[in-house]
């Protein structure tokens, strides 16, 4: 066990993947030997940060680093966002929730929308492994703002891009390319989705007729990430679930989508002035 | 011997109305005059009925008598052989129902017991403030390993005993900062963090290691951490919030105790934006329920600035079980109390925000399997009150993740590790459990008490290799 270690929540890599998607592969041992696709953490940049659930996009079990992609949506991540090579995040908790069940099902089809694309990988990867044929879909609203494409090449049979301006791949969303798929009759045994909570949403409705199960990784407001507080609850088949522990993967046909989106939102205001104040005190330096 | 003036010396304390305008603490504490004063007024009984009282079994009379001479050197020593964590305790046990429940001054007619919680609370306060905190000689290493699984009161307080024995101690706690429900559950008002903070590096300077972050369960498991450690102690507390289950209770606004002092105490966010963790600060606030934390919430709720702050509790004030102490502080600052009301559905608005609350009248029936009076529900009572935030405050079981990651061990309904009280052993050879995550939600006091007689049972079997 490497408990005090101190190069521990370094940054050991850093990389601008797209416009605001940031890149760290972060030194932390303890989370790489235990990480399973599906699962994630929690940092804390700083003393007076916030704690952020960020999916797992990727581990090195030999040089104990994790992998996150992450957006500068708000303060916090904007904020995370100027943390350089070296520097070091003050807490990485991890991993948490349950792993994603991976399982020999045939053809698959991954289907990742804007940064939602990061928490993909490890799972499409550990589903190619297993010896499925993998079919993936990524979208993102305009081209510079595609992640992943070159790795995603590597770890899928096909894999078919949209953008929501036709800038490059298909223009359209991915749920209309996974409608062609399903209407050119691959026998689709799986479909994770990973992306916006409406991305998520409607890639379920499309399945639905058909019945083909739907993997959604829920990304609702979280505190501890431990079960503890309740913050993230979402209904599923009509009952409350903690998405940290008993999640964040769920049967997207039971989640009642529209209410993780209303409690997504339930900062909105808070989070506005948090950012005009974080912007205004940076003017000020 | 002289009769002892029959009431405790008053301890002062924020008005109300300021108080409710700050975090800061409510009693200032002790003066030493004050405090000397109060110490008189022991007995010194030879039977000592308040040290049974004491689950810690601190020498009371000992640390009574040092103060009234005025040696409060000596004083904090005696208090430290059996409690390492004196200024916790002396602000959140609840005294009324152990040591001074005992006190034969408060046996006389028309007289208090002597105020021991205060006089505790006096004695740590004068030595942090002397800013040289006495630590006990290191023992010789005895070579043994222990990890404790939780930074709380219980887990303190093994970490401390063995420390003191010469164990080597690492504490694994899941939070980034340590204390359990001390950090993230009591508010500043009642407990300050930086209270809680001494205490934990009290027990670092016993020579107990701490690692925060860390989740076991999850970043290692008990199995494993058996594998370089001679003992575990489990000390993972209650920490699954429990939900009424009625309609609407998902709605924006509704919070759990747990998230809602969690994000007040641990994360700060009564200090938004200067701490990134943002709180709803609503304007008519519903705490549901009738113990500590729902009083806790209830005033955490008027210092955020709510107009009204109501307690939502089922049956009556007599049933309520929260410090009487602690309901007065409520009533002083303007919590208003609405007694034999249940909640049974919640209403939003077109973006998901609750607006209304909708209750139903009870009475009180025959006395329940827990000797209350049970509330019965009176048909067709039902009224609406306008809320725009709601804090669901009925109670919590014991954390389910690690009791669910060892395999084998023996839980009970509530998902509690089944412990013999006597020892704190687990079914699981090697495993200690005590504190909530044996009991369910009970007190600070009681979980350290556990503590203590693992951390005995624990020193045994590193002793003599018998389980």
């Amino acid at each position: 066990m490497e408990i005090l270690k101190k190069e521990s929540n370094k940054i050991i890599r850093k990389e601008e993947l797209a416009p605001l998607n940031k890149l760290f592969e972060i030194k932390q041992p303890n989370i790489a030997r235990k990480a399973v696709p599906g699962q994630f953490i929690v940092i804390i940049h700083s003393e007076n940060g916030e704690r952020i659930p960020l999916t797992i996009a990727d581990t090195n079990k030999v040089k104990g680093t994790i992998t996150i992609i992450f957006q500068e949506v708000g303060k916090s991540t904007m904020q995370l966002g100027t943390f350089k090579e070296g520097d070091r995040l003050q807490d990485v908790v991890g991993p948490l929730g349950k792993p994603t069940e991976i399982e020999h099902y045939g053809t698959v089809v991954c289907i990742g929308g804007g940064v939602g694309i990061a928490p993909l990988y490890p799972i499409t990867k550990a589903l190619k492994e297993e010896g499925n044929k993998v079919i993936g879909i990524l979208g993102a609203r305009t081209k510079e703002l595609l992640i992943l494409e070159k790795e995603f090449e590597e770890i899928t049979d096909e894999l078919y891009i949209t953008t929501d301006d036709g800038s490059y791949g298909r223009k359209g969303f991915v749920s209309d390319e996974l409608s062609r798929l399903i209407g050119e009759d691959y026998k689709i045994a799986r479909v994770w989705a990973i992306g916006p909570a409406i991305m998520m949403k409607v890639v379920s409705e499309v399945t639905r007729p058909q019945n083909i199960k739907t993997i959604v990784s829920l990304n609702p407001i979280m505190v501890d990430g431990t079960g503890m507080c309740g913050c993230c609850r979402v209904e599923v088949g009509g009952e409350t679930k903690f998405a940290c522990v008993d999640g964040p993967e769920f049967d997207g046909h039971l989640v009642d989508f529209d209410l993780l989106m209303k409690r997504q939102a339930m900062y909105k205001r808070e989070e506005k002035l948090a950012l005009e104040s974080y912007i205004q005190s940076k003017r000020g330096k | 011997m002289p009769r002892p003036a029959p009431k405790k010396v008053i301890m002062r304390e924020q008005p109300p109305k300021e108080r409710i305008k700050n975090f800061n603490e409510v009693p200032y504490g002790y003066s030493p005059e004050e405090a000397i004063e109060e110490a008189k007024r022991c007995l010194g009984c030879k039977k000592r009925p308040c040290v049974e009282g004491c689950p810690v079994e601190i020498d009371i009379p000992g640390f009574i008598k040092a103060i009234a001479e005025g040696d409060f050197r000596k004083a904090i020593k005696i208090m430290k052989g059996n409690n390492a964590l004196p200024a916790i305790c002396g602000r959140v046990c609840p005294q009324e129902e152990q040591c001074e429940k005992c006190c034969i001054v408060g046996k006389i007619k028309n007289s208090e017991p002597v105020a021991i919680g205060r006089l505790e609370r006096f004695i740590a306060d004068w030595e942090a403030e002397q800013g040289k905190l006495e630590i006990p000689p290191r023992p010789t290493p005895t070579g043994k390993k222990v990890a404790v699984v939780g930074a709380g009161p219980a887990g303190l307080t093994v970490a401390g005993d063995l420390a003191k024995l010469g164990h080597e101690v690492v504490i694994f706690e899941a939070l980034h900062k340590p204390g359990g429900v001390l950090m993230y559950g009591i508010p500043e008002f009642r407990l300050p963090k930086k209270i809680v903070e001494r205490e934990v590096n009290y027990i670092r300077k016993l020579g107990a290691k701490l690692v925060t972050s860390f989740v076991v369960g999850r970043t290692e498991t008990v199995e494993e951490l058996l594998g370089e450690f001679d003992a575990v102690f489990v000390g993972t507390g209650a920490g699954l919030p429990w939900f009424m289950n009625i309609p609407g209770e998902n709605y924006n606004g509704i919070y759990s105790a747990n998230e809602y002092l969690t994000r007040s105490n641990l994360m700060r966010a009564y200090l938004f934006p200067k701490y990134d963790t943002p709180i709803i600060k609503g304007k008519r606030v519903a705490v549901i329920g009738g113990g500590n934390v729902t009083i806790d919430s209830a005033r955490t709720a008027l210092r955020l600035g709510a107009e009204h702050s109501m307690v939502i509790y089922r049956r009556s004030k007599k049933e309520m079980p929260a410090r009487n102490e602690e309901i007065a502080h409520a009533e002083d600052e303007g919590v208003e109390f609405h007694l034999l009301n249940l909640p049974v559905r919640y209403y939003a608005d077109e973006n998901g925000w609750v607006k209304e609350m909708e209750c139903i009248k009870m009475r009180l029936g025959e006395p329940d399997a827990s000797g209350r009076r049970r509330p019965i529900p009176i048909e067709g009572s039902n009224f609406k009150i306008p809320v725009d935030a709601v804090v669901v405050a009925i109670g919590q079981s014991p954390n389910p993740l690690i009791p669910q990651s060892i395999k084998g061990l023996e839980v009970g309904r509530h998902g509690n590790i089944i412990v013999d009280p006597a020892t704190g052993k687990s079914s699981y050879i090697r495993v200690w459990a005590g504190g909530d995550i044996a009991t369910g939600a009970a007190t600070v006091i009681l979980a350290m008490g556990a503590g203590r007689v693992a951390a005995r049972s624990i020193d045994e079997y590193l002793r003599t290799g018998k389980w």
